[in-house]
């Protein structure tokens, strides 16, 4: 056992030291996330009588328990478990799960696992090493989140921050079993982020459900068991042997599997393919390297769009007399009457995630160029607009696709005939203009300064924290505005749809667009 | 003669890194031209730039009579690439690629494509990351040799083959000067360079050291000769073309320029020679000169 773990110090050390940004910037933004949330929610629920009431109100609502849970406690820890508690987690989760992958897979992808494990490396290090690296993550991020709000009540706080590491550490281990599945780092991720999003599925549509989560679906899914671990709401401590339990079993798997393969082969073997290609071009060559993506993408949000189209009538059932209440969900869906409210609000969900799709899809173009794989293209009778057009169309073509089969999704679920599926369909599509938006400024982005590309995630992720968290706490109207997604219509059920808005935004974003490609053909490609 | 390529005075600089520093470069239409310097000389850096790949700072570049930058994808159809680390999609065969390659450039003949992937022996349904590196590097071989490219640009593109392959390719090479294409080829390998290369070019720091066909830059060095003489040196000293000499008793050692070692040899005749061993430039030696000549001077 010793010698299979060999170097597996080494191999930390220079884990923590190749994400030394982007690891104390990650857990920053999550823990600060879930700790600055006492404080903006004492401004919009001053008294107890208000929390109290809010906190009712909430409970009764369906579509608020599909986005945020149950609340168990109307303290302002409480509220910030409710609000904040699955938000975190899914941040940890992602972090973790990009770490693990970053550490394992993509190390074997590239060929630089060979040349660490010709050294005095063991054959089970490189996974622990990269366990350990989301560990010292998800420790830092359980920490301040436990620290910070120790005032709140300080067993709420463990119990919180220990719920949201252990989140972050479920995921690891998700990621680590799915780095020994296949060979690319990107499926690797693809897998352990689409079961990540099963979990808020099945977590959303048991909360929307029931109202004390104690639905089978929320107990399925780890994020689930962060709304029972009640962290401020009489801490169910059991609940945190769940987490324990499903680290244990997945490591103990991806451990097996690592153990019986060889460096850079998996269990998903690849098989040969044809002799001869009938590839025709780059556009083609564009929507082979992503269609995989694309039909994953459409599937997951077909699902998701079937799921919380179930839950749209529930949504009417319970109008909460809070005003507050209803402020919130109008901010979010706009409209009183609730139904259309709540399939604008998921509409205006999957707008969000869509930019993460087309974000992904975007920088493709400087994934390949880092690889060095569009250099001998580019040696080609081929312009580099033509090259990066393909991939772009795929990505401003792909987000259309997506979001019309989620809108397809909630109509469907919903139930409510053609003409009503069609208006969510739309209602999604109008979407599009702001995820163009948060497109082209990746495009932009990857043109002018390639080495800042990934900064685009971030624009994304802000995006989707100002939509998912903002409504809800008094984020003043010019904050919000910077996303562009503040600027659309609330569809379905605005009497006139404004156009003027998705009109300038799509211009906007065929201006940054523009823009980009233009550096992109006057600057030098990476070599 | 034409020129396929001529390059003159190019700068480039990636920060305060000057890659490229006044380079000259001339390969003419139909030769194979060897293209030689140090890890880091500035080579592949000058591929890019005539690829278009890079926009240099300045100097003038011309390739097949027209500007790599502003003309590149015309240009390009006249061109074939083989980078030294060949990059492939993991989830596209050998086969694709060629093809996908092929019909970039407007087809490629299928004989010879059929032929090529059986005399580089390479298993066209294998998918990208199952090739080891030298596999890799068939592909693009096999797609760059079954174009009717005008031009061959060749970035270490042996690096991985094994001897026989080696073999196969040098075969290629010689095939295509023969069908009167140009072929910039740049290599660590000295044999497949003697073997190979019709003129060739030696860079070091971004900036050309020497060009010529190989005979000259033989010419250009000198042959050393240590000889046990029977009587004292003739003059021997003052001949044109001697360097170095130094002697002890009967032994004396010198260099001598190549094209001199008749007027040498004569005079260490006439002090009469008990043993004589001379020993001609090596291409090693050649281009250990160049590339180490910096080292040696800033000692």
């Amino acid at each position: 056992m010793n010698r299979q773990l060999a170097g597996t110090g080494a191999l930390l050390r220079l884990a923590l030291r190749r994400d030394r940004v982007m690891m104390p910037v990650w857990v920053l933004v999550t823990s600060l996330l879930v700790t600055s949330m006492p404080r903006s929610l004492s401004t919009v629920y001053g008294t107890a009588a208000e929390r109290a009431q809010a906190a009712a109100t909430m409970n009764a609502n369906s579509s608020m328990r599909a986005l945020y849970g149950p609340v168990f406690s109307d303290s302002l820890g409480g509220l910030t478990a409710w609000r904040a508690g699955v938000v975190g987690a899914v941040l940890a989760a992602v972090m973790s799960l990009v770490i693990v992958v970053r550490h394992t897979r993509d190390e074997e992808e590239t060929g630089r696992q060979e040349m660490l494990s010709a050294a005095m490396v063991g054959r089970r290090a490189p996974l622990t090493a990269a366990l350990l690296a989301a560990v010292v993550a998800d420790a830092a991020v359980g920490l301040v989140i436990a620290g910070r709000l120790a005032g709140q009540g300080a067993p709420g706080a463990l119990a919180l921050g220990l719920a949201v590491a252990g989140t972050g550490l479920v995921f690891a281990t998700v990621a680590a079993l799915a780095a020994q599945l296949t060979e690319s780092a990107r499926a690797a991720k693809g897998i352990a982020a689409a079961a990540l999003g099963a979990a808020f599925v099945l977590r959303a549509a048991g909360d929307s459900g029931s109202a004390d989560g104690e639905s089978a679906l929320v107990w399925v899914s780890p994020l689930g068991w962060v709304e029972h671990v009640r962290a401020f709401g009489g801490e169910r401590w059991w609940v945190l042997a769940l987490f324990a339990a499903a680290v244990t079993v997945q490591a103990v798997l991806a451990y097996a599997l690592t153990g019986r393969r060889d460096v850079g082969m998996s269990f998903l073997a690849a098989r040969p393919g044809p002799a001869e290609g009938r590839l025709g071009g780059v556009g083609a060559l564009a929507w082979r390297l992503q269609r995989g993506s694309v039909f994953g993408w459409s599937a997951g949000f077909l699902v998701a769009g079937l799921v919380f189209g179930g839950m749209a009538e529930g949504a009417a059932d319970l109008v909460g007399d809070n005003e507050k209440t209803r402020q919130i969900i109008e901010r979010m869906g706009g409209q009183t009457a609730l139904t259309d409210a709540f399939l604008a609000a998921m509409a205006g969900m999957l707008g969000l995630v869509a930019a993460l799709y087309i974000v992904a899809s975007v920088l493709r173009l400087s994934g390949e160029e880092s690889a060095q794989r569009a250099e001998p293209l580019l040696a080609h009778p081929v312009g580099r607009l033509a090259w990066a057009g393909g991939h772009l169309a795929v990505a401003f073509g792909g987000s259309a696709l997506i979001l019309a089969v989620g809108g397809l999704g909630l109509g469907l679920g919903h139930g409510q005939g053609v003409a009503d599926t069609a208006g969510v369909i739309g209602a999604c599509l109008a979407q599009l203009p702001a995820v163009w938006t948060i497109g082209a400024v990746a495009v932009l982005l990857y043109g002018v300064a390639p080495r800042l590309a990934a900064v685009a995630w971030a624009v994304a992720g802000a995006a989707l924290a100002l939509g998912w968290v903002g409504p809800a706490l008094n984020v003043p109207q010019s904050v919000m505005n910077l996303s562009p997604f503040a600027h659309l219509p609330k569809l379905p059920g605005a009497a006139e749809v404004a156009w003027a808005p998705l009109l300038v935004l799509t211009a906007l974003a065929a201006a940054a667009a523009a823009a980009g490609l233009a550096a992109l053909r006057r600057r030098d490609l990476a070599g | 003669m034409t020129k396929a390529i001529s390059v003159a005075g190019l700068h480039k600089a990636f920060g305060r890194t000057r890659a490229l520093d006044g380079l000259d470069l001339t390969v003419a239409t139909g030769e194979v031209h060897g293209f030689l310097g140090p890890n880091g000389a500035g080579k592949s850096t000058t591929i890019r730039v005539l690829l278009g790949l890079l926009r240099a700072d300045s100097g003038a570049a011309e390739l097949l009579g027209g500007d790599p930058w502003a003309d590149a994808v015309t240009l390009h159809r006249r061109i074939a690439y083989v980078p030294g680390d060949v990059t492939l999609w993991r989830n596209l065969s050998g086969g694709e690629v060629i093809d996908l390659y092929g019909r970039l450039r407007g087809g490629l003949h299928r004989e010879r494509r059929a032929e090529l992937i059986e005399r580089f022996e390479l298993d066209p349904t294998k998918k990208g990351r199952t090739y080891s590196k030298g596999n890799r590097q068939k592909v693009a071989l096999v797609a760059a040799f079954a174009s009717d490219a005008e031009l061959l640009i060749l970035d270490e593109p042996t690096s991985g083959l094994d001897p026989l392959m080696e073999e196969v390719f040098r075969d290629c090479v010689l095939e295509a000067r023969d069908a009167g294409r140009t072929v910039l080829l740049s290599s660590h390998i000295l044999s497949e360079v003697e073997a190979l290369c019709d003129r060739v070019s030696i860079i070091r720091k971004g900036r050309n050291v020497e060009s010529g066909t190989l005979a000259e830059l033989r010419h250009l060095t000198r042959t050393s000769i240590s000889a046990e003489l029977v009587g004292p040196l003739n003059g021997l000293a003052q001949l044109p073309g001697v360097h170095d000499v130094q002697s002890q008793g009967s032994q004396v050692r010198l260099q001598a320029d190549t094209d001199k070692l008749d007027a040498v040899l004569r005079s260490l005749a006439t002090s009469g020679v008990r043993s004589l061993t001379a020993t001609p430039p090596t291409l090693e030696e050649l281009f250990l000169r160049h590339y180490t000549t910096d080292e040696a001077n800033a000692r």
